[in-house]
């Protein structure tokens, strides 16, 4: 609890405080570096760092540094050139920042320690704001870059490599837990449990990350509200991208691709309120979207493409609208499980459409009924799959779209596009 | 053998429905293209027309070519000629002008379309190979049903009704079944279900193809090994295989035994 006391500094003071460590670091004036390499007079990362002052540069020479529990509790900016490497020797945890304003960049991290009790990572930010992490390799990692409690930070232009096989004992990518106000630019995510993984945090944006062939999900999000990610690529992961049981999140302008398997999805939503998902790409993927209990939806412009399922649409969901999305070449379009239908569904392109348009105004004539009466009979045995595309089936197809029996029968295009959607 | 066949495939060669059926592909590819103007989204069409309409000209052109030369084949029965050679090189004259037809008539449009620069050139050929194998097949079993029905009506009623019944009502049984024994597990049934239908065995040939992603949905062992790896691919064709060796070796065998 003393520690609490210490944060809540009188206001005053923190201005001063924080204007003190601004010019420092901006005016140069006192700000020195510090110089590490094997043969300096600081050998050792911690050497360096406990003879820097607040707001110094520690600038590290290329070099291999065998080092865990290197603990930065100063302002400070730790540089490294060439990418020298810092080995843990798989002890446990390598760098743990705790002080506000720490940039750490250009550093080759390996060897992080495994553990069942601790969350050990290469980089760790606890309790602190305005950090920047940037341009650093991870491999060989348990967790890579755990931001704890953090806000305000950036985390840029990283390549994290994992070897995770099991989910059970290998960490995340990028985690942030109770961090809010973070951007997540450009880094690239491989084969470790979660690539970024939000937990409890907030506002947070990621933008231009590569987050591929991951155990389990490319990004997570669980209780994090009103964040954006835009121009993200999913691609390969166990599960695809899963964004539980937050609030506002946008979602602009993603690709997500190739996520195979019977748990696998492009994107999978559970209890989502009002969220946006706009521009997207869900290409070749078993399921596009899987939707759980989210309502107020917006999908506007996306792109699904060869998917076996693109929208899979699992039980209460709630007004939802789709709109001007294209449905290109998919094994069904959509599945619903359900008779009840609340969701919209208009001026969308479905390239299974069959209809005319007769005024050529570039919407058909005829209503679309998007849910086929096999993907209800492949819900129900879903061994029956191996007669997609029978003669038979396109008749049985057929006669529901004639008259609905069992898919919801205000389930409609009233405005299907003759065209492709570009925008 | 080879003269027999010679002589049968130029017979069919210098007739008018093998121009009528080269002259229908061709116009199939040339529409599609001109329509889809995808080559690959042209692929997926051609392949859900060619699953049922090969067997159809097969079973049909078969069965009419075997009728309409009973005469000569008595003329040929008359000679010094090995049955089985008389009968394969009727058989094989028939199926390889009927495949040449399907692979010229599809082959030019798409040849010229600019197949060869493109990636989808493999599932081009897998959709020729499909094609000429169930080419293949529906000829024997038109010429199996032939030979053993004398009655022209009889005969072609037959056929027929073979052809609905492999290209619609066996895979509404199919479906009903699999419905019926849904509490059991299915996988290997449904897998075997198609194995023992040339037309499900061409579909699946396609589906590995074009519907991997929401093969891959379902949970099961025996479904991921067959379709994730290339098991499925050589089972399938292998199973092709064998439903042309087998109507070919009963046509032989009932052949030899029959008195014309």
């Amino acid at each position: 609890m003393q520690s609490i006391g210490i944060f809540k500094l009188d206001p005053v003071i923190k201005t001063i405080l924080h204007t003190i460590i601004f010019l420092s670091v901006w005016s140069g004036l006192w700000a020195k570096t510090i110089t590490v390499c094997p043969d300096c007079t600081h050998k050792t990362l911690k050497q360096g760092i406990a003879a820097a002052q607040a707001g110094d540069t520690v600038l590290v020479r290329k070099g291999t540094y065998k080092e865990h529990d290197i603990v930065i509790d100063k302002p400070l900016t730790l540089v490294g050139e060439n990418y020298p490497v810092i080995d843990g020797e798989l002890k446990g945890e390598i760098i743990t920042i705790t002080s506000d304003h720490v940039t750490v960049d250009g550093l080759f991290i390996i060897n992080v320690g495994t553990s069942y009790t601790t969350d050990y990572a290469a980089v760790r930010v606890k309790r602190s704001n305005h950090f920047v992490i940037k341009n650093l390799v991870l491999e060989k990692l348990f967790f890579g870059i755990y931001l704890e409690k953090a806000r305000d930070g950036l985390v840029y232009h990283n390549k994290i490599i994992g070897d995770a096989v099991e989910e059970y004992n290998s960490g995340n990518g990028i985690q942030l837990w109770y961090s809010h106000n973070v951007r997540i630019e450009k880094n690239i995510v491989q084969h470790v449990r979660d690539g970024i993984y939000l937990e409890f945090s907030d506002d947070c944006s990621i933008t231009e990350n590569v987050s591929t062939e991951n155990v389990r999900y490319g990004l997570h999000f669980m209780f994090s509200n009103r964040d954006i990610y835009e121009n993200n690529t999913f691609e390969k992961n166990g599960a695809g991208v899963a964004v539980m049981f937050s609030k506002e999140i946008k979602m602009y302008n993603n690709h997500f691709r190739e996520n195979w398997g019977s748990a696998s999805y492009g994107m999978l939503l559970k209890e989502i309120n009002d969220a946006e998902i706009k521009g997207n790409t869900f290409a070749e993927n078993t399921i596009g979207i899987n939707i759980e209990g989210s309502n107020r939806v917006v999908y506007h412009n996306n792109d699904f493409l060869n998917n076996g399922w693109a929208i899979k649409v699992r039980g209460a969901c709630y007004t939802n609208s789709f709109t001007e999305n294209n449905f290109m070449h998919n094994s069904f379009d959509i599945s619903y499980n359900s008779k009840v239908n609340d969701n919209v569904f208009d001026r969308n392109y479905w390239s299974n459409y069959t209809g005319y348009d007769l005024n050529k105004d570039g919407v058909g004539d005829v209503p679309y009924r998007p849910v086929k009466l096999f993907s209800y009979v492949v819900n129900r045995t879903p061994e029956t799959i191996i007669l997609l595309r029978s003669l038979f089936i396109d008749i049985l197809d057929f006669s529901e779209k004639v008259s609905p029996v069992f898919t919801p029968d205000n389930l409609v295009d009233e405005n299907p596009m003759t065209k492709r959607i570009l925008w | 053998m080879l003269k027999i066949l010679k002589y049968s495939f130029f017979d069919l060669m210098r007739s008018r429905w093998s121009y009528v059926y080269l002259l229908f592909y061709l116009l199939l590819g040339i529409v599609l293209l001109f329509l889809n103007n995808d080559l690959s989204k042209a692929i997926i069409t051609l392949m859900n027309v060619i699953i049922v309409l090969i067997p159809l000209i097969g079973t049909v052109f078969g069965i009419m070519y075997h009728y309409n030369s009973t005469e000569f084949t008595q003329l040929l029965l008359a000679q010094p000629l090995k049955r089985s050679t008389i009968f394969l090189g009727q058989y094989l004259g028939v199926a390889l002008s009927l495949s040449l037809s399907l692979v010229i008539g599809l082959g030019i449009p798409f040849a010229f379309y600019g197949l060869f620069y493109s990636d989808a050139i493999w599932d081009f050929s897998l959709l020729l190979v499909t094609g000429a194998f169930l080419t293949l097949i529906f000829v024997a079993l038109a010429f199996n049903i032939a030979l053993s029905n004398e009655n022209k009506i009889k005969g072609f009623g037959y056929a027929i009704l073979m052809w609905l019944f492999l290209a619609v009502i066996y895979d509404g049984l199919f479906l009903m079944s699999l419905v019926f024994f849904e509490d059991y597990p299915l996988d290997k049934a449904s897998l075997i279900g198609s194995m023992l239908n040339p037309i499900d065995l061409s579909r699946i040939l396609i589906l590995l193809k074009l519907d991997i992603s929401a093969l891959l949905g379902y949970t099961g062992a025996v479904f991921k090994s067959f379709f994730g790896t290339n098991l499925g691919l050589f089972l399938s064709l292998g199973c092709l295989v064998l439903w042309v060796i087998l109507p070919v070796w009963r046509l032989i065998y009932v052949s030899k035994r029959k008195d014309f």
